[in-house]
Parts: C-alpha cells; sequence; structure tokens
C-alpha cells in the first residue's frame, strides 16, 4: 500500500502536516512535526531517485483516474533528482531555522512560518512530480503564495514592500504561465504532459502553440529570476528571513529552471523550441548579461544578503545557459548545478543568518573581525564562497567543468571564455566579504555580543559545506543522475510510453 | 633512507603528500607550546626529505611508480606517478623546506611575529600540494593543486595583516586565481575537448591531425594561464607577494611557488605539446620573445628598486623567464637547462633571501642604501649573499654556471643568437644589480666610521638563519662542483639530453 503512494508522499505529507502544524500551537512541536515531514520526505525522495534510475519512470494515477484524464504523478531521473535536493534542503533549513527565527520573526508568528515553509516543500514537491501542466500551475501557485507569507514575516518591515513586489511579479508570472497553458489546452484539447507533447507535434508551426510557448517561457523566467525579469528577487531575498532566504535561494527558483527544463524538452521538444523558434539565441544572451551584470552588481551590495542575491541570479544565468546549449552534456551541466548551486547557496545564507543572529546585521561592516569571532561560521562561508567561485574540489568546479565542456563540444568557445570570465567577478564578491572578515577589527559597540552561532545552527551548515566538498571529490552521484536525466529528457515524450 | 625500502612505490608518493599535511595538522594540535611545534615540523620535514629520497632512489633503477585516487570527471582521474622532472623538482623544494624551517623559527622568533600557527600550518599545506604538483600524473590534477598551492598560500602572503597586506594579497590572489581560471582551465578543457585526455605523456598528445593554428592559441593561453611562472605582464602579483615574511618569500617565491609555475611550463611543453611540435607552432616564438623581453625589462626594472626585497622579486621575475625561454626554445638541450636553472636558481635565490631577512632582523635594513659597510657587521651574511649573487649572475664557481651553460648551448643549437644575447645581456644587468650590493657592504666605510675593524662590531642574525643561509650558499658551490646526479635525473626525461644533438 505504502509503497504503491509512495510517489504521491512527497506532496501530501507536508500539505497534511500543514494545517497539523496551526492546530498544534506551540512552537516546539511544530517545529519537531516540520522537521520529521521534511525528512521523511527527503528519504522517501532519496528512495524514489533510487527506483528511478533503476527501474525507470514511475507513474501514478491520483484518485485512480487515468491519464490523460486522470491527473498523473510523473516521476522520472530530472524530477526525482531535483526533489531530493528540494527536500534535503527543506529538512536541514528547518533544523537550521529553530534557533535562526527566534531573532527575526515575532513569537506569536513561528506557527505561521512553519505552516507556510510546509505549504511551499508541498507546493515545490507538487510542481515536481507533476505531469499535467495545469496541475504544475495550481502547486506553482500554492507554492508562489506560501513563499509571500514566508517573505513578508520578518521584524524588519521592508519585507513588506519586498513582498508586495514578489507578488506583484510572481502573479504576472503565474498568470502567463496560465494563459500559455490555457492556449496550448485550446490547440491541443489535453493538459497531461505527455499527451501535450505527442499532439503539439501535429500542431507545430501554429500560431496558437507559438504563442503559448511564448507566454510560457516568459512566464517562467519570471518565476526563475532570468535577467532582465529578475528584478523582484534581490529585494525579497535581502529582507525575508534568513531561514527563508536560504530555503528559497537554493530550491524556488531552481524548480523554476525545472519547470522551464520540462516544458522545453518534454512538452514542447527540443527541436521545435531551439530549432524553429531559435529560442536558444535570446535565452543564451540573456543568460550571458546576467551572468556578467548581476555579479557586477553583486560586488557593488554593501549587504551581504543582496550580494548573495544578485549572485544567485548570476548564477540562474549559468543554468539557463548549460539549457540554451542545446546538448545533452550542457543540459547535464544545467541539471548538476541546480543540485550544486543549492548545496553552495544554503551554505552560504545560513552562515549569514548565524551572523545576523549574532549582530542583528547582514551589513559588510558587520562581517568585521569575524574570523577570529566566529571561526566555524566564516570557514564554512570561507568553502562555501569557494565553491560558488568555482575553485578545484568542490562542487562549483565541477558544475562549471560540465558547463564549458558543453560549450567547447558545440564549439562556443567564446561562451567557454565567457562562463571562465564571468566567474572571475564571484572572486570578487565574495573575496569583499571575505576581506572583511579576516582582515578588519570588528566594531567596538558589536565585541561584546560576538560569539560563535549555536550548533544548531553550524550542524545544518557544516553539512551542506562538507557535501559541497564530498560531491565536489566523488562525483559519480551527482554526474550519473544528472547526466541520465539529461539523456532521458533529450529522447524527449516519444520514448517515455504512456504505461511504464 | 633505508626505512622506506619495503613499502610500495605508489605508498611512498601518497606519503609524500600526506607527510606535510599531517605536519599541518601536528602544527595545529602543538599550536601552545612554540618548542614542540618547530621540533615537530622541522621532523616532519626531515622525514619527507627521505621520502623523497626514497622515491629517487626507484626513479633511477627505473621502477614505474603510480597511484590513481578518485574519478573525477568520466577518464579523468586524480592520479599521481613519478617521472625524473617532477622528482628533480620534489628533491629541491623538500630539502629547501627543511633549511627554511630552520631559517624561519630563527626568523619569526627574532622578528617577534604573531600568528606563528597560522604561519606554519600554512607552510606546510603548502609544501603538500607542492608535492601533490610533483608527482601529478595529468593536467587535471596539476591544476587542482595549483590552486590548492594559490589558496593555501594567501595566508602567508597576507601574514602581517596590515593594509599593505592586503593589498599585496589582492594582486596575489586577483592575478593568480584569475590567469589560471580564465586561461589556464580554458587551455586545459580546450585541450580535454580536442583529444580527450589530459595525461602527461613522452612526445606529447597532440599530433598532426589538430589545427596549428588552435594549439598556438592554447600554447598561449598555457603560457599566461601558469600566471606563476610570472610572464609579463602578469608578473605583478610576485613584488606584490613581498610584503609576506621573509621565510615565505624565500621558500614560496623563490622556490616552491614560482617554480611549481615553470615547473608547469615544462611539464606542458615537454608532455602535452611535445618538443617536435612545439617547433611548429607559431606562437612559440612569439612566446619566446615576450619571455626574452621579460628577461631583459624585468631585469632593468630591478635595477630601480631600492628595496632589497623588491629587487630580488624583479630579479626572480627576470630569472622565471630563463626557465620559459628555455622550455620554448623546445630544443632538448635547452629545456635540459631550464629543468637545472629550477634547481640552481632555487639554491642561489633563496640564499639571497635568507640574506635580507637576516639583514632585516639583524639591522632593520630594507633599503639598498643603507647597507654600505654592512659587511663589517654582518660578515657572514654578505659572504653568502655575494656567493648567492654569483650564483645568479652565472659565474664559476658557482651553480648558476651550468644552467646558463645548457641554456646558452640550446638557443645555439636552435640558430637563435638573439635569445644568446638576451642571455648575456642579462648577465650583466645582474652583475650591475646584484654585486654592488656585497661590495659596497665590504669595501665602502659606513658613515661616519672611520675605525678599523673590530670584531666587535659583528652583529650577525640570529644562529639558525645563519646557519640555513651557510648551508644553501655551500649548496650553491657543491652543485657547481658535482651536478652529476642533477644531469643524470635530467637526463632520464623523456626526449630530454644535456648532450648536443651530436651526441644522439
Amino acid at each position: 500500500m505504502l509503497e504503491q503512494n509512495l510517489a504521491a508522499l512527497p506532496i501530501i505529507l507536508p500539505l497534511i502536516a500543514a494545517p497539523l502544524a496551526i492546530i498544534l500551537g506551540r512552537t516546539m512541536p511544530i517545529w519537531i512535526l516540520a522537521t520529521l515531514v521534511s525528512g521523511c520526505a527527503s528519504i522517501i525522495s532519496l528512495q524514489l531517485l533510487d527506483t528511478v534510475l533503476t527501474t525507470g519512470v514511475i507513474s501514478y494515477a491520483v484518485g485512480g483516474w487515468q491519464a490523460p484524464w486522470g491527473i498523473e504523478l510523473r516521476i522520472d531521473t530530472a524530477n526525482a533528482f531535483v526533489l531530493v535536493a528540494v527536500t534535503a534542503i527543506s529538512t536541514l533549513v528547518l533544523l537550521f531555522s529553530k534557533d535562526s527565527i527566534v531573532k527575526e520573526i515575532d513569537c506569536s508568528k513561528h506557527a505561521l512560518f512553519y505552516t507556510a515553509h510546509l505549504l511551499c516543500l508541498a507546493g515545490l514537491s507538487g510542481i515536481l512530480i507533476t505531469g499535467d501542466a495545469f496541475n504544475l500551475f495550481v502547486f506553482l501557485e500554492i507554492s508562489s503564495l506560501a513563499t509571500y507569507t514566508l517573505v513578508s514575516l520578518a521584524r524588519d518591515k521592508r519585507c513588506l514592500t519586498a513582498a508586495f513586489r514578489y507578488l506583484v511579479m510572481g502573479t504576472i508570472g503565474a498568470t502567463f504561465i496560465l494563459i500559455g497553458v490555457g492556449l496550448l489546452y485550446m490547440k491541443t484539447g489535453t493538459l497531461n504532459m505527455l499527451d501535450l507533447a505527442t499532439r503539439i507535434d501535429l500542431y507545430d508551426s501554429s500560431r496558437t502553440i507559438n504563442t503559448g510557448l511564448a507566454f510560457i517561457i516568459v512566464g517562467v523566467s519570471i518565476k526563475l529570476a532570468l535577467f532582465p525579469l529578475h528584478m523582484w528577487l534581490p529585494p525579497a531575498y535581502t529582507h525575508a528571513p534568513s531561514a527563508v532566504t536560504a530555503f528559497l535561494a537554493s530550491t524556488a527558483t531552481k524548480v523554476a529552471v525545472y519547470v522551464m527544463v520540462r516544458f522545453i524538452f518534454t512538452i514542447f521538444g527540443a527541436s521545435y523550441v531551439f530549432h524553429s523558434m531559435g529560442m536558444e539565441t535570446i535565452l543564451m544572451l540573456f543568460a550571458i548579461i546576467a551572468i556578467f551584470k548581476c555579479s557586477y552588481t553583486a560586488a557593488m551590495q554593501k549587504n551581504v544578503k543582496s550580494t548573495l542575491a544578485y549572485s544567485s541570479v548570476a548564477q540562474i544565468g549559468y543554468m539557463v545557459l548549460g539549457i540554451s546549449l542545446v546538448n545533452v552534456t550542457g543540459l547535464m551541466s544545467g541539471l548538476l548545478h541546480i543540485f550544486n548551486h543549492a548545496l553552495m547557496k544554503g551554505a552560504l545564507f545560513m552562515a549569514v543568518g548565524a551572523v545576523f543572529y549574532r549582530l542583528g546585521s547582514a551589513d559588510i561592516s558587520a562581517f568585521k573581525g569575524l574570523g577570529k569571532r566566529m571561526p566555524l561560521t566564516m570557514a564554512a562561508f570561507t568553502l562555501a564562497g569557494l565553491s560558488i567561485i568555482g575553485v578545484p574540489l568542490t562542487v562549483g568546479f565541477i558544475s562549471k567543468w560540465y558547463l564549458v565542456t558543453a560549450a567547447l563540444e558545440q564549439s562556443h568557445w567564446f561562451i567557454a571564455a565567457a562562463v571562465l570570465g564571468g566567474s572571475l567577478l564571484a572572486v570578487v564578491y565574495i573575496g569583499r566579504i571575505l576581506e572583511a572578515a579576516y582582515f578588519q577589527e570588528p566594531d567596538e559597540a558589536n565585541v561584546a555580543k560576538i560569539s560563535e552561532a549555536p550548533l544548531s545552527m553550524l550542524i545544518p551548515m557544516w553539512i551542506l559545506v562538507i557535501a559541497n566538498i564530498y560531491f565536489g571529490i566523488d562525483t559519480s552521484f551527482t554526474t550519473e543522475a544528472a547526466q541520465h536525466a539529461a539523456e532521458l529528457l533529450f529522447q524527449n515524450g516519444q520514448v517515455m510510453e504512456v504505461k511504464p | 633512507m633505508n626505512i622506506w625500502q619495503g613499502f610500495e612505490p605508489a605508498t611512498l608518493i601518497a606519503l609524500s603528500i600526506c607527510i606535510p599535511f599531517i605536519g599541518a595538522i601536528l602544527v595545529i594540535a602543538t599550536g601552545k607550546s612554540p618548542n614542540l611545534r618547530e621540533a615537530s615540523t622541522l621532523a616532519i620535514a626531515a622525514l619527507l626529505f627521505t621520502i623523497v629520497l626514497a622515491i629517487t632512489d626507484l626513479t633511477f633503477s627505473g621502477v614505474g611508480q603510480r597511484l590513481d585516487l578518485i574519478e573525477v570527471f568520466p577518464q579523468l582521474t586524480i592520479s599521481f606517478s613519478v617521472e625524473p622532472l617532477g622528482v628533480l623538482f620534489a628533491l629541491v623544494a623538500s630539502f629547501l623546506w627543511i633549511i627554511t624551517t630552520i631559517y624561519a623559527i630563527g626568523y619569526m622568533r627574532g622578528h617577534n611575529e604573531k600568528n606563528q600557527t597560522r604561519f606554519f600550518c600554512c607552510f606546510a599545506l603548502a609544501i603538500s600540494s607542492v608535492m601533490a604538483i610533483c608527482f601529478s600524473d595529468n593536467l587535471l590534477t596539476l591544476f587542482i593543486f595549483y590552486e590548492v598551492l594559490t589558496l593555501s598560500t594567501y595566508p602567508l602572503v597576507t601574514h602581517a595583516g596590515n593594509d599593505a597586506a592586503k593589498k599585496g594579497g589582492r594582486i596575489y590572489l586577483g592575478i593568480l586565481l584569475g590567469t589560471s581560471v580564465a586561461f589556464l582551465l580554458f587551455a586545459i578543457l580546450g585541450t580535454y575537448s580536442l583529444t580527450g585526455t589530459l595525461d602527461f605523456k613522452a612526445g606529447g598528445i597532440f599530433d598532426a591531425s589538430h589545427s596549428k593554428l588552435v594549439l598556438s592559441c592554447l600554447l598561449v593561453l598555457f603560457c599566461y594561464g601558469i600566471g606563476k611562472a610570472a610572464i609579463m605582464p602578469f608578473h605583478r602579483w610576485l613584488p606584490a607577494a613581498m610584503v609576506a615574511p621573509t621565510p615565505v618569500s624565500a621558500l614560496l617565491h623563490a622556490v616552491a611557488v614560482v617554480k611549481a609555475g615553470v615547473f608547469s611550463i615544462l611539464k606542458v611543453m615537454i608532455y602535452i605539446f611535445g618538443l617536435d611540435m612545439l617547433k611548429e607552432l607559431s606562437t612559440t616564438d612569439v612566446m619566446l620573445y615576450i619571455g626574452a623581453t621579460t628577461v631583459l625589462l624585468s631585469s632593468c626594472i630591478a635595477m630601480t628598486k631600492d628595496n632589497l626585497k623588491a629587487r630580488l622579486a624583479y630579479s626572480t621575475v627576470s630569472q622565471l623567464s630563463y626557465i620559459v625561454v628555455g622550455a620554448l626554445l623546445a630544443t632538448s638541450i635547452a629545456s635540459a637547462g631550464a629543468a637545472m636553472h629550477i634547481a640552481t636558481h632555487a639554491v642561489g635565490k633563496i640564499t639571497l633571501f635568507f640574506c635580507a631577512g637576516a639583514i632585516m632582523v639583524a639591522s632593520h635594513k630594507k633599503n639598498i642604501s643603507d647597507m654600505v659597510g654592512l659587511g663589517r657587521q654582518m660578515p657572514i651574511t654578505m659572504t653568502a649573499f655575494a656567493i648567492g649573487a654569483i650564483s645568479i649572475i652565472g659565474l664559476p664557481p658557482m651553480a648558476g654556471t651550468w644552467s646558463k651553460w645548457y641554456l646558452v648551448l640550446g638557443a645555439l643549437e636552435a640558430d637563435k643568437l638573439f635569445i644568446v644575447a638576451v642571455l648575456m645581456i642579462s648577465s650583466l644587468l645582474n652583475i650591475a644589480y646584484l654585486l654592488p650590493i656585497p661590495v659596497k657592504a665590504f669595501f665602502y666605510p659606513q658613515e661616519g666610521q672611520n675605525t678599523p675593524w673590530d670584531k666587535h662590531d659583528i652583529k650577525e642574525a640570529p644562529l639558525p638563519m645563519l646557519l640555513a643561509l651557510t648551508i644553501t650558499s655551500m649548496g650553491c658551490l657543491a652543485l657547481f662542483f658535482y651536478p652529476q646526479p642533477l644531469l643524470d635525473l635530467i637526463n632520464l626525461i623523456p626526449g630530454i639530453s644535456t648532450q648536443l644533438d651530436g651526441g644522439r
């Protein structure tokens, strides 16, 4: 029984736990519940990934209604791989948030935080494993609404305008996706992704489908914060509570990248999107601009959180660039970077959260002298920062290696050079923070309150840091999964038969 | 060294990399007690040297040694193997680590430096990555540890922690990381996508099927990507790194870091391109002349510097380009000279740096103009300085003679008279900026001091420092009279020989 329904559990568990959390009312039990649920979800998703890698695609008919009429949950390597990253990060962030939110969110809102977090997790898991285009939109809305709530929970009142901005932009994005899906439905009369894929082939040159593609790509680009549609992201990440930022930065936009991959490769088909519509040029152009422009902006920021937020936009550029290269290695590097970037950004934002916990500020000036005062936190920040830069023996190097290899495979020598050049900008923005931490004396006023972060924050942070290094050396797990996923996606809908 | 006899060759390689690493941990563990800490560093350094000697023995007896670790990318593993050029570099680095440790003990205490534990720890880490570079079996491994070396020496460069150190550190990290990521990694990935392999192979991995134009571009990328070789215009990090404490400048910037750079260049030229392929590339000559320009220009800049360490830094830039020039001449004998120069320049330059540090500790003088008449106070240091200077210039009876000899022979064999002229002019420039220092120290009186010399004037640096600089200056002499082991080692490198072509 359980085994058969395993596929649905990553959505069901947090969805049931979320209202329970409100009923429980007291912070401690809610925290335990949320962490347990999220932990279970990550174990289940590991199990799912294992199944998918060994026996192939899992198809699950919700409520027993068979596809294409009913909603299908469909797990293949691509979404199982991202699901593992999302649920694992969620669990670690929940561990981290127990102490972190005490400083940043009013006590009365703690229950709300955990509820929204669980809803967001349910939404993200739903986006990942659903095999239905409209259902994907529904889950996207669930996760987005939960996200707006999460962002607006901070004590800092600036989070409200940031959340409102996010809400407006996010809603536009979601509406575009809805319009796009509606257009597809209009032409094909179906919403199941596989069904869509086979039918869209018949209408390739239809204006309706073309318009649908445009709406969906733009909508998803807003959601994943592709330059120049990224303006909602930096304020939201900067003013949200640190635990929320750590979670969102390493999951929400990454799931949106996955949505883009899914729409392009599974539903529309790579040959239509890239060869007939020439979408790769647009994506490549914006990705390259994102890498340079946002890395540069990141180096100009005074606040460490917004530095990292801009860095996230730049890193999304790398993922989109991987997709736009239109080969297996490129797509693989994109998927791999979703996972790897979650590891590094998670660790970085947790470190910033720990600093915020002690100092109540995430400005660079607050980092002065922390190398001595918070050695473990800053060591974690340094290692994760090296990973963002892409120093060998970290996951960042692995992603970069595959991305450049992919560019060279397509003989895009300039793209390869641009990727490497762009990664140098990371040296600047990470270096500035490290210089403050290790070379400057702390302000007199702050000296008294600085001490090492509590263990409950250090442990999840260091788990991520160690993962950064472990997966940078022993790459077999991540690269195999990403490679497999990319190959499957490229073979397109035809190979993925309706009944597994 | 017989204690290592029972060990597998692969174990020895692993040990040579792990032992300094363990040393770093030991240093942290014993950080509370300086005596214990420094004793353990010394013991580890000595242990490492015996291991490298054991590896050398095995190399001479022709035992193949290989150690594969983990497969990072498909068909690309982190793996190590022993080849003669690496052994040569490992010997130099591990031997000089012992001496530098002795010296550093005297310097760090005499100079009352802070954070000594961090210093000795990073030092050991740097040596560990140097060993890994020496024995790396492919470009990926070399690149990984090249970066590790950059990062582990960064805290050493910025040891002082003040604004000057911060600025120096920025330039250091910026140029070294920048060139390695933007050019070297690009070149490595380009090589990989062309050939599908990154292994060092005798005779190179490129063949006639690869476009000459692309290979020419790759050559330029490699030369500039290996920023540690300090070819102009990417040489600025070397003078910038001179803000570091003198033992660091000595070992890392006269021996380990810069030599890791030129070693990588030699490795790439010999084992990736292959000398025969190199001769056919259009950019080889371009880079050769850029190298030659670096030799001359930086000698000229050195002459304008009054700060002793800065002058030595520019002298290093110039000497490094000797090795680059030697590699790019693409004849077997010039490459032999280049390899030899790794060793001879190391002993010569480290002597000079040791002297600079000794002068700083004993008489707190940094500028050359203040060192007039210093020979009275510091006769041993100044004698050692003279020996080191003569070795760098390349005059008998010092070690530098041999490498310069082979380099010039190589240039003649390649019919590049221009390079011969450059090498000769450079020697003259070396004389002009190095020799006046000991000459003025000995033969010019200090201002306001007209009394005859009296042994009470002597105010030398602490004993460990004197010991260290005496040993290295003796080394300059010894390598002149007994260069044979070194030559034997170089002759083991496939395709490289110290014989002129007639000897084939």
